[in-house]
């Protein structure tokens, strides 16, 4: 009837059963080794310095001082705590991109303690009610979402979305209560009598957030690898019919999940708050909680590769940061070079789980 | 008070624009599956390919002509704006990579690029100061010429630049492929249930790549509004704000409908800048008034969840790729 | 000679290292309607799946009208006139019949829905179908969705039509109607293909008949020449005995007495209606009935996995001389009752076992509540993997290889052994040797007579009739939701199992 010739397409790509971990790594690695050759280029153009310069001032941006590695250090506390907290939602395929919105809750409820106890409180009950404030509204903000997702199964990431947009109105809402100004900006928090201000701890400011930090991501480990809730959760994000048929209460691990998941945001606003800032802006989460669900997808997951994923991203923004300064150019290329790095990274994965295979020629 | 009513009408409108056009480009990406969360950064990119055009034009001659004015920053808006809706479909379509990672990412991408030349541009020529293209942006903000002519009701109404109407017709012409024509069909089917549009001979691949860049133009367009008519040819870093978000709000307030996004557009424009409007109204309660957007479209999201209204929910197949031969 | 509407010569199609089709070659003629006979996965879906283009094959050509062709998508397989209805249907849910009729089609002219529901009402009203062309799909009964697939590839002016199973879920006059719309666009000139594992259809409509057997071609009859032994031979491959053993059981007792049980889903419609029967210990209760006629629904009602909307389901505890009601009791609840239920459901990967998860994690699945820690024990889970690898002979790599990697019948071998080391006292088992060759398929047998031997009721749904009258002491027979008959598999005949499972149509005229 049709008079077209069709011809079988070229190549045809199948799922691969299973790639050795090394092989899969010389992917990744490959990967991102073109994404920094792209960067080069794409510095070369634009400002005309050898990248060659240009990278070893981003390895001195990140460890030049011992400064800069402790802020370095501390970034990439944050990011990974953050990332830490969206990982037992994604694990679950919960997508949580709402961390950005329950970091901020959390870390209001924290300045909001600091802001109305002043130095009314010893400091150890001080630091323990602003925890816990930290906690129970990251809870609070994730459980909202998890509820409705549970009850009608409403879409979860367009929901937890447009909570960081609440939350951030919320912020300003408090800021412009508490500031009788009108400025709109918050100054430091008990300045004077550094009431709910962590601690200084061989003499570096942000260890405790630091040692915090490393202990959540060795309990996530754990957590996720050995807990029965941790089982739990990869039985629900892979298969929720077998959830069902073994009678876990796919609802309740939502919830549990969930609240689990905005506790750590909770924390990370505390932290962010008491330990590192010692006040609350809208832009407290910064955008890591964005980030952060990029490390944890990057990281498979798996809190021990985050670690990797968070350092690499930290790393870049750090980095990036440092020529800016140094080169005279705009601090948004660290967000150029973040992108295009992610763009090869996200893209790269696509190899690791799928094969490509050229079709033989079929004699006719 | 009627003059305090209409020209709030106007200034609603124009808040709005922005909005719709984000908000349509992402209902036609939408529609194919695939929930583009790098629309904000996409519409950074909108802006600040628009000025560079314009900027690059308005140096290399030294009496713009006003054609050129507009083509020029338009032009490269639209290709720039859709290359970037091309690298999301190469990574998520192709590649199958995570939606949502990479439209963040993009994101990520998008702002970046935008606040590195918004920051940087004039320093490349060997200039200060912040960008200023006057011109261009005098063109772009060019009323209908009979609108002055009609009073307070062609001030509300009728005094917009052309990008504004652009906006308004592409909304509804969208809304008559999507819903009138065999191509509109088609692509509903690609984000219902890709696997009976392939077997119904429909290319899914060239649907998801065609609607996502289509969309990411048009979503572009909204940051060449913003920053060509809007600031009038200026740029100020992380100026368009938290514009992007809103527009993906909307897009769940006019239930996937880009007719109805028109409506939605003009009201959450209107509460962006109503609390300007009301008198005596502290600090704080504005910044509650800017929450509502966001807190009524997580109503109406939780109510169509609730309802199951079939016809009402997001495309089923959004957020998710489509591999053939899986099984 | 007029060379045929369709050949294929040759094809092969692997999946990994699964070979779906070997080297099958078969051809159809111009207003012939050619049967496409095979067991459940023996390939026949594969194989049409690559005319339709939704696969390509490996190896091999397809030559549509003498010439050959390589059909890369469905939007080819349009252009050379091949219509497909699947089996499960490709229709999108919120669109009306009219816009699935017309979905991805060029036609020339200004797209007008009204003028396609007319269309659609025509040619409706040519073969004799109901449908209402602007009723939405979701809306709709499987009955009318065939309809629409069917008027789908009509309305495209389809020269070759192949259909997957298209009887399964209709009633007996429906599969007359649909016969008879066949056999009408038959005389009309159109190749048809007709995939199928029913014999008596495939005697009454078709005029050859292709059989595969596990991926391999085996022959193509003239109907008109043979007869359902040969043809039943050729699919099996041998004789129709199977030789299962079976022992008469021992002492058995009223372990599970269900009680006019009904179950309805979201819409109101009875899946199960009015279900009485009893499994008692010592015996195997097989479950025969076409695909759909709520199987599934009955095993998962009692599993506690799909709630009830009446009638009661007593669990007798011989130790206690306890009767408990299971109705809408959670699977822990039911277990926390003491009640030993092992569930082998149809959707192994899916529901049994997670396929990215390894054997011993996949092991854990029942047991990982043990014990009042925080932390999952993975000692006892190991050594369960380890004895059940060695004793069901579970060819693996090892026992940290996720499930998915794994061959069918190793796959269900996994979960079988998993479901039995609980020691049960009432074990059920939907198609467990779906799939599976047949030395796994004698493995998941005596493993279900040991069951037996020990006193474990076993409820046993099959699809292969031999297998149900050798291995079942009773078989229950379901057709559309209501129990059409008990039997004794031991003197019931095959024709007469065969009946009481079409026999729902006549109930309800």
């Amino acid at each position: 009837m049709s008079g077209k010739k069709h011809s079988a397409p070229p190549v045809y790509i199948t799922k691969r059963d299973g790639l050795i971990w090394y092989k899969s790594w010389l992917i990744r690695i490959v990967a991102v080794l073109l994404a920094l050759v792209l960067c080069s280029v794409i510095i070369i153009a634009l400002t005309g310095f050898n990248p060659l310069q240009v990278y070893s001032a981003m390895v001195r941006g990140s460890f030049g001082t011992s400064r800069k590695l402790w802020t370095m250090l501390q970034n990439l506390a944050m990011l990974l705590c953050i990332s830490l907290a969206v990982t037992p939602a994604f694990k679950m395929r919960f997508w949580n991109i709402g961390a950005e919105g329950q970091v901020l809750v959390g870390a209001l409820a924290t300045a909001a303690c600091m802001f109305y106890l002043g130095d009314s409180l010893p400091q150890p009950l001080m630091i323990a009610i602003m925890l816990v404030s930290a906690l129970a509204a990251g809870v609070v903000w994730a459980f909202i979402p998890a509820y409705f997702k549970a009850k009608w199964n409403t879409n979860e990431t367009l929901f937890t979305l447009m909570m960081n947009y609440v939350a951030i109105q919320l912020v300003s809402f408090f800021i412009a209560l508490w500031v009788p100004s009108g400025s709109g900006v918050m100054g430091v928090i008990n300045q004077n009598s550094r009431s709910g201000w962590l601690p200084s701890v061989f003499g570096q400011r942000y260890f405790i957030n630091i040692v915090v930090v490393a202990i959540v991501t060795a309990a996530m480990f754990i957590y996720l690898k050995y807990s029965k809730q941790g089982y739990e959760i990869s039985v629900v994000g892979e298969s929720e019919n077998t959830a069902r048929y073994i009678g876990i209460d796919v609802k309740k691990v939502i919830l549990r999940t969930m609240a689990i998941s905005g506790a750590v945001c909770g924390l990370a606003g505390f932290l962010l708050v008491s330990g590192t800032n010692h006040t609350v802006t809208t832009n407290t989460a910064g955008g890591m909680g964005f980030t952060a669900i990029m490390v944890s997808w990057l990281g498979k997951f798996n809190a021990a590769i985050m670690i990797l994923t968070s350092f690499i991203i930290v790393f870049l923004q750090r980095g990036a940061g440092e020529i800016a300064t140094k080169f005279n150019l705009n601090q948004s290329v660290a967000d150029i070079l973040t992108g295009i790095i992610l763009f090869f990274i996200i893209g790269c994965e696509f190899f690791v789980n799928y094969k490509i295979n050229l079709r033989h020629k079929e004699g006719k | 008070m009627l003059s305090t009513i209409l020209s709030f009408i106007s200034a609603a409108i124009i808040q709005g624009i922005p909005l719709l056009y984000g908000a349509v480009g992402e209902i036609i990406t939408e529609k194919s599956g695939n929930l583009n969360l790098g629309i904000p950064g996409i519409m950074y990119i909108g802006g600040i390919s628009g000025i560079v055009g314009g900027f690059i034009y308005e140096h290399s001659t030294s009496s713009p002509n006003a054609a050129l004015c507009i083509l020029i920053p338009l032009l490269s808006c639209l290709v720039c704006s859709a290359f970037m809706a091309l690298i999301y479909s190469f990574l998520t379509v192709t590649l199958r990579a995570n939606q949502n990672v990479t439209g963040l990412a993009l994101t990520t991408f998008g702002v970046g690029v935008g606040n590195f030349f918004g920051g940087s541009l004039k320093s490349f020529f060997g200039e200060s100061g912040s960008i200023s293209l006057l011109t261009t942006g005098n063109y772009y903000k060019t009323k209908l010429p009979f609108a002055g002519s009609l009073g307070a009701f062609g001030d509300a109404f009728l005094s917009f630049g052309f990008l504004a109407y652009l906006a308004i017709i592409i909304a509804i012409v969208a809304s008559l492929v999507i819903n009138k024509t065999r191509v509109g069909l088609n692509l509903r089917a690609v984000g219902e249930n890709p696997a009976t549009a392939d077997a119904a001979g429909i290319n899914v691949t060239k649907y998801k790549y065609v609607a996502t860049c289509a969309g990411g133009a048009i979503a572009g367009l909204g940051g060449l509004y913003f920053v060509m008519d809007y600031i009038a040819g200026a740029w100020t870093n992380d100026g368009f704000g938290d514009r992007g978000w809103l527009a993906i709000a909307i897009v769940i307030f006019a239930l996937w409908r880009p007719n109805l996004s028109v409506l939605c557009s003009f009201i959450f424009g209107g509460l962006y800048i109503i609390c300007t409007y009301i008198p005596g109204l502290s600090s704080a309660s504005k910044e509650l008034i800017k929450m509502l957007p966001y807190v009524v479209t997580i109503i109406v999201l939780v109510v169509i969840s609730a309802r199951k209204r079939r016809e009402n929910q997001p495309p089923a197949h959004l957020g998710l790729s489509y591999f053939r031969e899986e099984r | 000679m007029a060379s045929a509407a369709i050949e294929l010569r040759g094809i092969t199609k692997r999946f990994g290292s699964v070979v779906a089709n070997n080297n099958i070659s078969l051809f159809v003629n111009k207003g012939e309607i050619l049967s496409l006979l095979g067991e459940n996965g023996s390939g026949k879906t594969t194989l049409m799946n690559m005319i339709s283009g939704i696969y390509h094959p490996d190896e091999g050509e397809i030559f549509i009208n003498g010439s050959p062709v390589a059909i890369s998508s469905p939007h080819d397989a349009f252009d050379y006139k091949i219509g497909m209805i699947h089996q499960h249907f490709k229709l999108v849910d919120v669109f009306t019949a009219a816009e699935n009729i017309v979905l991805g089609l060029n036609e020339r002219g200004r797209f007008d829905i009204d003028k396609v529901s007319s269309r659609v009402a025509e040619i409706s009203a040519k073969y004799g179908f109901e449908i209402d062309p602007r009723k939405k799909i979701y809306r709709m009964s499987v009955s009318e969705k065939q309809t629409v697939e069917i008027i789908k590839v009509l309305y495209r002016g389809a020269d070759i039509l192949i259909l997957d199973e298209p009887t399964a879920v209709l009633t007996p006059q429906e599969t007359q109607k649909l016969f008879a719309v066949l056999r009408r666009m038959r005389d009309d000139g159109k190749a048809i293909i007709i995939i199928t594992h029913k014999l008596h259809e495939v005697l009454a409509l078709s005029d050859r008949v292709s059989v595969l057997r596990r991926g391999e071609y085996v022959g193509t009859l003239k109907t008109a020449d043979t007869n359902e032994m040969e043809l039943t031979e050729m699919m099996v491959g041998r004789k129709v005995s199977l030789n299962i053993s079976r022992a008469e059981p021992v002492d058995p007792k009223d372990r599970l007495v269900v009680n006019n049980l009904c179950v309805t889903n979201r819409d109101g419609v009875k899946l199960l209606d009015d279900v009485t029967f009893t499994a008692r210990s010592g015996e195997i209760l097989g479950i025969a009935g076409i695909a759909g006629s709520g199987q599934r629904e009955l095993l998962e009602a009692i599993a506690g996995l799909k709630s009830v909307s009446s009638g009661e389901l007593v669990y007798n505890d011989f130790k206690t001389g306890n009767s408990e009601n299971l109705r809408n009791k959670t699977p822990i609840q039911i277990r926390d009752l003491g009640v030993r239920l092992s569930f082998v459901p149809e959707d192994r990967l899916g529901m049994g076992l997670v396929g990215s998860m390894d054997i011993i994690d996949n092991m854990m699945l029942r047991s990982y509540r043990r014990g009042n820690g925080v932390f999952v024990e993975r000692r006892e889970p190991r050594e369960l993997a380890d004895r059940i690898i060695e004793q069901l002979s579970v060819v693996t790599p090892s026992a940290t290889t996720p499930v998915r990697r794994l061959s069918g019948g190793n796959v269900q071998k996994v979960l079988v052994g998993r479901e039995i080391s609980s020691a049960p006292t009432v074990l059920m088992a939907a198609y467990p040797v779906r799939g599976l060759d047949i030395n796994s398929s004698y493995t998941i047998y005596n493993l279900l007579n040991e069951q037996k031997a020990r006193g474990v009721a076993v409820i046993f749904v099959g699809e292969d009739l031999d297998v149900l009258l050798e291995l079942c002491d009773r078989i229950l027979v379901l057709g559309g939701g209501r129990v059409t008959g008990i039997v004794d598999a031991r003197t019931a005949k095959k024709e007469q199992i065969g009946l009481l499972m079409t026999k729902h149509g006549e109930v309800e005229q």
